[in-house]
């Protein structure tokens, strides 16, 4: 297996982990795919490691579906070249479907099919049984088991999404891609579903995982920031958010929608986010000092609390979206 | 081999599941042939008359008495007044106007020419023809009885004359019915093949189940031929279910095999239900595929000759039905349930079929796409 490293962003990275004994998941190189005249990815590159828990973070629209359907070989790239599990994408597909469990954003069960018949369905057309390959999925079937005469499309959305996950597990596939599988599910049932992707860390799958969720970032082992068919960035969630340039502040005030537009009027301040009950807001000149309250309460806003905070992912993600774009929230 | 069994077995459990299909596959068959097979007839009885009887003569009477007599004509109105009569044609009352002028009687009895005026509404050329000849026939057999009764009453020398005495093969009785049910049946099957399968397909596309279904490694023409089997299976019993009603219900006399007609029917079904599937990848939603599927039906149906024969439509017309498969099976049913023709009699028909079933389901397969 050559090793595809030119024009890799996240090279250096890999380069320093002693890229010689790591066979890679996925090697993608220079990815791109047009829908009409819209880039929906533009030259994407990155290297998934094998056992590896991969994440891609970014809005709606950013790509993630459409790469995540190259990656199932659902889609055919219009340039570019990727290996999954060292085989190409594009040529070996029959024998790479055999190794992806694939759960899709949409739930795509049979939902006139009961629990049971679904999980029984996609284990045999692997040519596989739900007997042999039970020990992988109990852990997360067992929570539906009680429900298994049930139809799968009478299942709550977190029952529905464990479904789901048996069915993309069922056949022991090497490579586990889940689109958004938390979007639309309750805070619980989201945290619930990262204890279970965690557990199956010990059976050596890699897992890609998509998310709008900054949140969730951190408990994946690396991230990528993508944004308008590009990738921003590669890391580790903690070295993403070390990569945060300037210091934080977060301002609060009883009026919060006026406090956002008085901060986004002063030409000190660079950026003026809202994050929950707070904003998050960045200086031109890096440096806290009473300038700011007395702006404020000159503005008639007297109850402004404002203390230095650090960084999340979403805020270098912010960061990294400006720099892209060129622009500034400011005007 | 063993992936296709497992499809077809989803496919079934989902079916069956379905309460409105799992009924209505039954339903349909019994609706159809009870209703279709008495009400679809071309026979014409009773056709509305209104007399203008202006000679009012025993001879303008025997006339009239004579029509309605037979069983095709009907006197439902006698008028002197021809702007009435001519109202009622407008209007849908009567479908034909007989006009007997004054000194009809009287001509006749001189032994001249007795003229006539019938008015026929020809909005239905082909019922207008029928009227007219049906009323043509009547005349000539009242020419008949003035010719006897004056033979009668001059010399004995009987007159040359050829007389027809006909026999109808295949159908002596000329029941309509015997005809038109081989034809429902036809209807009945490409229904189940056209729809069924085609919509079941374009459902998982609008789910989206297909996706989860292409990232396995179920092959192309395991996913087909799973489509395929179990509306095979659907069509050859509501056939069967179609022919017990029909023998139960109408006694329709069956002269030939019927385990020709069901190989028949299976070849048949094998290629509509490629040709569904085709539509059916080009089809993203279920109602883009209704509109197609509905269309190429009513075309296929209305072309195989099922109210028409198929020897008088236009050249091009014949032509197109060499890819038309209800018209292979249209020709099957009737040749072997009518005139019990055996596989040798049908064998064109049939190795059309088979070529269409290759044809199409080829294509359905090569169209199929697990990649976009």
């Amino acid at each position: 297996m050559a090793l595809l490293n030119q024009g890799c962003p996240g090279k250096r990275f890999f380069q320093q982990k002693n890229n010689y004994q790591m066979v890679k998941a996925i090697e993608s190189s220079g990815i791109s795919k047009k829908f009409g005249p819209t880039k929906a990815l533009d030259n994407i590159s990155f290297s998934v490691n094998e056992s590896e828990v991969f994440g891609f973070i970014g809005p709606d629209g950013a790509g993630k579906t459409t790469l995540f359907r190259i990656i199932t070989t659902l889609l055919l790239p219009d340039e570019g070249k990727m290996s999954i599990l060292g085989m190409d994408s594009t040529t070996n597909y029959k024998e790479l479907r055999k190794n992806i469990g694939y759960m899709p954003g949409r739930f795509s069960l049979y939902q006139d099919l009961s629990v049971e018949e679904n999980l029984n369905f996609f284990a045999t057309v692997f040519g596989t049984s739900v007997e042999e390959n039970y020990e992988l999925i109990s852990d997360i079937y067992s929570h539906i088991e009680p429900f298994k005469k049930r139809l799968a499309g009478k299942l709550s959305g977190g029952m529905k999404q464990k479904l789901a996950l048996s069915c993309a597990l069922i056949h022991k596939p090497r490579l586990l891609i889940l689109d958004e599988p938390t979007t639309g599910v309750d805070a619980v049932s989201r945290s619930e579903f990262w204890d279970m992707l965690g557990k199956l860390r010990k059976y050596n799958i890699t897992i890609i995982v998509s998310t709008p969720y900054m949140d969730e970032a951190i408990r994946c082992d690396r991230v990528a920031l993508i944004q308008n068919g590009k990738i921003l960035s590669i890391d580790t969630p903690q070295k993403i958010k070390a990569g945060f340039s300037r210091k934080l502040f977060t301002v609060k005030s009883a009026e919060k929608y006026k406090l956002i537009k008085t901060l986004r009027k002063n030409p000190e301040i660079l950026t003026a986010y809202p994050f929950g009950d707070s904003i998050h807001v960045t200086l031109n000149n890096n440096t806290l000092d009473n300038s700011l309250y007395e702006y404020l309460a000159s503005e008639g806003i007297g109850d402004a609390i404002i203390m230095e905070a650090e960084a999340g992912i979403e805020d270098r993600f912010l960061e990294l979206m400006e720099k892209d774009n060129g622009i500034t929230n400011k005007a | 081999m063993r992936t296709i069994f497992y499809l077809i077995r989803k496919e079934f459990i989902q079916i069956f599941r379905n309460k409105f299909i799992s009924k209505a596959i039954f339903a349909v068959p019994i609706v159809q042939m009870l209703i279709l097979v008495p009400a679809v007839t071309f026979e014409l009885k009773n056709v509305k008359l209104a007399v203008i009887d202006k000679d009012m003569t025993s001879e303008s009477r025997g006339l009239i008495n004579m029509l309605a007599g037979s069983a095709f004509f009907k006197v439902t109105f006698s008028t002197f007044s021809e702007e009435e009569a001519n109202n009622l044609l407008h209007r849908n009352k009567c479908s034909m106007i007989l006009q007997i002028p004054s000194g009809f009687g009287e001509d006749i009895g001189n032994g001249k020419q007795g003229k006539l005026l019938a008015t026929i509404d020809a909005v239905n050329a082909s019922s207008a023809e029928l009227t007219w000849a049906y009323f043509n026939g009547v005349i000539r057999d009242y020419n008949m009885d003035l010719i006897k009764k004056n033979l009668t009453s001059g010399s004995f020398v009987p007159l040359p004359r050829i007389e027809i005495t006909n026999r109808y093969w295949y159908n002596e009785l000329l029941n309509y019915k015997y005809y038109m049910l081989p034809g429902i049946l036809v209807i009945l099957v490409t229904a189940i093949g056209f729809l069924l399968a085609g919509l079941n397909m374009v459902r998982e596309k609008e789910i989206g189940t297909i996706e989860q279904i292409n990232v396995t490694p179920v092959r192309k023409y395991h996913f087909i031929i799973a489509k395929m089997v179990p509306f095979l299976l659907i069509g050859l019993t509501d056939l069967a279910l179609g022919l017990v009603i029909g023998k139960v219900a109408f006694n329709i006399p069956f002269e030939g095999s019927v385990l020709l007609m069901f190989f028949g029917s299976s070849i048949f079904l094998i290629a509509v239900l490629g040709l569904a599937l085709f539509i059916s990848t080009y089809s993203g939603t279920q109602q883009q595929y209704m509109f197609v599927a509905f269309f190429c039906m009513i075309i296929f149906i209305l072309m195989s000759g099922i109210f028409t024969p198929y020897e008088s439509m236009p050249m091009w017309a014949q032509d197109f039905n060499l890819i038309n498969p209800v018209a292979y099976l249209m020709r099957i049913n009737r040749m072997v349930m009518l005139k019990g023709s055996t596989i040798s009699d049908i064998s064109r028909e049939l190795y059309s079929l088979v070529v269409l079933a290759i044809l199409f389901t080829t294509l359905a397969i090569r169209r199929y796409r697990k990649t976009a």
